[in-house]
């Protein structure tokens, strides 16, 4: 029940984009078709599965304090940590894709090394860091729940792009000012969601 | 117009801003802007960093392989967030603990990798400093500009001192209530998006085709 209680929590109220604004960089530049969008989300949501439970692990064990004697206290070097295990597994992934889905990587393109800078996936971490979950099991489940919020609010935001291409907008709003005011629409819908309890 | 081609430092501030006319380093910008003092030291924050990043890319630029140069930004820029977060920690720890994970995140800020992509890596270091002080202080504008409508509106102070319910009880009236919407995450996207919508009808060449 916990676990399921966080799943929620994570996707709808505490969504990594209406929320907590991670991941604005990649949400605004690759929401301009559907298809594209949910790749990247996939991408996102598979990334945050296994660096989180990876980070959680190093930050209970290495970064520890008193972890390699008394008095040694490394935990200041955890945003360094964090960010090199993340560009090593995002490397990794690309490869994979690169290898297995051809189709998929000539559509993201340039935006998969990129996810390695992706402020959703060191910002998972970070949260999760904050969090203090009592096991590994959390850890995975908030990464879970985190990237499907995003994914969902990728997709979403994705749709009504697609739509807004056939309707009358003043030319200064066209593109970005239009999905910035459609995204602070979205998150206003969101809020119904908080104070859900499972 | 009194300049055609905007300069190294003079460009990012307005004509060529990070936050709204490159669309780079949005998640922060949103994030810490319900008060003023937080969105400030954010924005010096990331122009030290961005201006030291930019330096030392730039120096190195020589002799980094370029299959490797994003771990070596990245690790570069790590180890200078670390630098400023404990700074923070030690000299202004209640900020620290309101942009809580927010400084850790000024290393995935796309604002520090596209500048150190697109300008130090083929730059010498003097411009390249100016480019990292003018983008930096471009992202700390913006941060201004949206933390003082929601600080304004949303708490009816400004840097924490409080201005229109003071102005209301002198003048006798009571009751005044803040506007709840502005603190609330949806406020800056809105504001951003209507910053970007002036913007683009005084600067058409801006404007999506």
């Amino acid at each position: 029940m916990e676990y399921l209680n966080l799943f929620v929590k994570s996707i709808f109220i505490d969504n990594m984009i209406f929320a907590l604004f991670l991941g604005m960089c990649s949400y605004l530049a690759v929401s301009k078709t559907v298809k594209t969008a949910v790749g990247l989300g996939a991408a996102v949501t598979f990334v945050l599965l296994v660096t989180l439970p990876v980070n959680y692990l190093l930050n209970e064990t290495v970064l520890k304090p008193g972890y390699f004697g008394e008095g040694i206290d490394l935990s200041y070097l955890s945003f360094i940590v964090f960010i090199a295990v993340i560009a090593a597994i995002v490397q990794i992934v690309e490869m994979v894709v690169e290898k297995f889905f051809p189709a998929l990587y000539g559509s993201l393109g340039i935006f998969l090394p990129l996810i390695a800078v992706n402020c959703a996936i060191l910002g998972g971490s970070l949260f999760m860091q904050q969090k203090e979950f009592e096991n590994i099991g959390y850890a995975a489940v908030y990464a879970l729940g985190s990237g499907i919020g995003w994914l969902f609010a990728i997709a979403c935001i994705a749709a009504i792009r697609e739509k807004l291409s056939y309707s009358h907008i003043p030319a200064p709003l066209k593109g970005l000012g239009i999905t910035f005011i459609a995204t602070g629409l979205m998150a206003i819908a969101f809020l119904s969601f908080s104070g859900i309890q499972l | 117009m009194a300049e055609k081609k905007p300069g190294v430092f003079t460009g990012p501030l307005w004509t060529n801003n990070p936050v709204v006319v490159q669309v780079l380093g949005i998640c922060s910008a949103l994030a810490v802007t319900t008060q003023m003092k937080p969105a400030l030291v954010m924005g010096i924050s990331l122009t030290c960093v961005l201006a030291f990043a930019n330096v030392i890319i730039s120096l190195l630029r020589n002799t980094i392989p370029n299959r490797i140069r994003i771990i070596v930004q990245l690790v570069v820029v790590a180890a200078l967030v670390i630098i400023v977060n404990q700074i923070l920690k030690a000299y202004a720890f209640e900020v620290s603990k309101q942009l809580s994970v927010y400084v850790g995140l000024i290393i995935t800020n796309c604002i520090l990798m596209g500048r150190l992509e697109a300008f130090a890596l083929g730059n010498k270091p003097w411009p390249a400093l100016l480019d990292g002080l003018g983008n930096g202080l471009g992202y700390a504008i913006i941060l201004f500009v949206v933390a003082t409508f929601r600080e304004f509106f949303g708490s009816g102070t400004l840097f924490g001192f409080d201005v229109i319910a003071r102005f209301v009880n002198e003048a006798g009236y009571d009751g005044y209530q803040n506007c709840g919407f502005f603190v609330m995450p949806s406020a800056a996207l809105i504001l951003l998006g209507c910053i970007i919508w002036y913007l683009r009808a005084k600067n058409p060449d801006l404007q999506d085709k």
